[in-house]
């Protein structure tokens, strides 16, 4: 018959294994991390060179490089950047300062669903819309469909930052008579704008890591282009295509392609880190 | 709410109507700005409903000619004009399943270490590592899958689990490394981070007094994380279905490892297809209307279900974080 004390015994160890295993839990999380980091660093740096960062592709043995890919990278964020960030900014004031009632509620319902709708998803729609009236694959199409992913988180972070904006602000500024749309744009929008800028970066971030509402809107080119209306090469299309190829060579250039899109995305994160460390 | 706007700063009175309609201080400024926001607002929704209607009205084609015979159909043949989406339907849920069953007992070891063991300046950079990993695009995921994970498993893992445990079907058929099982671990690494971050979030809103009750009662630190874990089940519960959707929907990585091929096997092992990369996989093949039709219906299929689960699992993490109050707001 077990004694008390063995019972208390038989607590403490479970708690003890228990507990080493959340922290086992955590390591391997990390590990993976840090495996997966150091792998594409360490396959991705023996192809890095300049002449592949502005070169355009090649055919298999001759080189070539990840230039044109760049360029369209650039300009699908532009353009994504261009339609999203308004957009989401200003659903985000909707949601924080002008909305009231049942109608805010369902439209964050809306916008945060929106988020987990898949990207692949959101290409099929952009297909329908875009490309199958305009009859021609275009990195307008994939900048829509970029803009699509960036709105919803664009307007949740914009919303929670100016959530954060004492009231007294806004009083302060009705006291002295200023209508709501001053105080709203005038005073409460600069007083929330790092936060804004920062959740701004982080859309950009995560949408420059897209690959699937790219693959029937943007579509992907071999060649430099920066018109709108045709298709255009992405990274993310690029490593996709060079990862499924059989060619050893262009597995090698996926590499380095994921090296340069990793760096720019955890150069993001990092900064938006060092920035934001005070306030979370 | 914006309660706080002017209601009481109504003065002029001689303006007409539809001002005062669209903002309490009457100031047409105002009105026109809320008008902008509202459309705004509305965009969002209208966007939401395009998508229904542009997905069922392309699908059209498919559901008239198939009915609920798509998602019953084994035969995937564009040749001949078979549709049938059962393969796909497998595919992305025992793969999502997977995920789950891999990535739920991690996220609720990591969150619990960080939020009831760690301490600050150890679980704040730990935390930052570990949504990092969310970071990582999805088909970066899917280049280290197919270059490392999957040889890992061909080599390390499945030949174990042939050897031990062959004689589940489960764990039957041809090692190749590309398969079921891997797209279902490359799903559990994408998804560890997101149930794991939602979970922290809920473990953190558990009251104070929970914990301290346990432990004047002479818990030990496990039992104690118990109570809290209870006191957190709906949450958790909402954390592990917004994986869930994250999973259902996720793309290029599961493409890449998963093998494509259209087929219903037991095996862990054997190769297999999901919704979203048929999609990804066949979109820009299908010359045919009808074999267009039919990938916009798989499409329709996987909007409304990640919406739906999506919806279940917003309530659910609400409920909890929203009684001890978001950001400082009485509205």
């Amino acid at each position: 018959m077990p004694t008390l004390r063995h019972v208390d015994r038989m607590r403490r160890i479970t708690s003890g294994v228990m507990t080493t295993t959340t922290a086992l839990c955590t390591l391997l999380a990390v590990g993976i991390l840090l495996v997966i980091l150091s792998y594409i660093a360490w396959q991705g740096i023996g192809s890095l060179s300049f002449r592949f960062l502005i070169d355009s592709p090649r055919p298999v043995g001759e080189g070539g490089g990840i230039g044109n890919a760049i360029l369209g990278s650039v300009v699908l964020l532009g353009l994504s950047s261009a339609f999203g960030l308004p957009l989401g900014i200003s659903v985000g004031i909707f949601l924080a300062e002008v909305g009231t009632g049942r109608l805010v509620g369902l439209v964050r319902f809306i916008v945060d669903t929106l988020t987990g709708i898949p990207s692949i998803v959101t290409g099929v729609f952009i297909y329908a819309v875009l490309v199958l009236p305009m009859k021609q694959f275009s990195a307008f199409a994939g900048g829509v469909a970029l803009a699509l992913i960036m709105i919803p988180i664009v307007a949740r972070t914009t919303e929670e930052m100016l959530k954060l904006v004492p009231h007294s602000l806004r009083e302060g500024a009705l006291a002295l008579g200023a209508p709501q749309w001053r105080v709203t744009l005038g005073v409460v929008l600069p007083a929330a704008a790092s936060g804004i800028a920062t959740g701004a970066m982080l859309a950009i971030a995560r949408v420059s890591g897209e690959t699937a509402p790219l693959l029937f809107t943007a579509f992907g080119s071999r060649f430099f282009s920066h018109y709108l209306d045709q298709p255009i090469a992405s990274l993310t299309v690029q490593i996709y295509n060079y990862a499924i190829s059989p060619y050893d060579e262009w597995h090698a250039q996926a590499w380095a392609a994921t090296l340069v899109l990793m760096t720019l995305i955890l150069g993001i994160n990092i900064i938006v880190r060092f920035l934001t460390r005070k306030r979370f | 709410m914006s309660a706080t706007t002017s209601n009481n700063l109504t003065v002029k009175g001689k303006h007409s109507d539809w001002r005062r309609v669209l903002s309490p201080t009457g100031n047409t400024g105002d009105a026109i700005f809320r008008v902008v926001m509202l459309a705004m607002g509305l965009f969002v929704v209208a966007v939401v409903i395009a998508m229904v209607v542009a997905l069922a009205s392309d699908s059209m084609l498919s559901v008239r000619r198939f009915g609920f015979a798509f998602l019953t159909g084994r035969q995937w043949n564009p040749i001949k004009g078979e549709f049938g989406a059962l393969p796909f339907i497998y595919g992305t849920l025992v793969s999502s399943l997977i995920a789950l069953l891999i990535s739920v007992p991690l996220s609720l070891g990591i969150a619990v270490f960080l939020v009831e063991q760690a301490p600050h300046y150890i679980a704040r950079p730990v935390g930052f590592l570990v949504e990092l990993l969310a970071a990582i695009p999805s088909v970066v995921y899917g280049l280290w899958g197919i270059f490392v994970l999957a040889p890992f498993l061909r080599v390390h893992v499945e030949p174990p689990l042939a050897h031990w445990l062959g004689w589940l079907p489960l764990f039957q058929g041809s090692i190749t490394g590309i398969g079921l099982l891997t797209g279902g671990i490359i799903l559990a690494i994408m998804v560890t981070p997101i149930i794991s971050a939602i979970v922290r979030d809920v473990l953190a809103a558990v009251s104070g007094s929970q914990r301290e009750a346990a432990l004047a009662l002479g818990a030990t630190k496990w039992e104690m994380i118990r109570v809290v874990l209870v006191n957190g089940a709906p949450g958790i519960a909402g954390a592990v279905i917004l994986g869930l959707g994250r999973a259902l929907g996720e793309t290029m990585a599961v493409t890449m490892v998963i093998g494509n091929r259209p087929q219903i096997s037991a095996s862990l092992f054997e190769p297999s297809y999901t919704i979203a990369s048929a999609i990804a996989n066949e979109f820009t093949e299908a010359t045919e209307n009808l074999y267009l039709s039919a990938l916009v219906e798989l499409g329709l299929i996987l909007f409304l279900v990640t919406f739906i689960v999506n919806g279940i699992a917003r309530l659910l993490v609400w409920n909890v974080t929203r009684k001890t109050g978001g950001v400082g707001r009485a509205a």
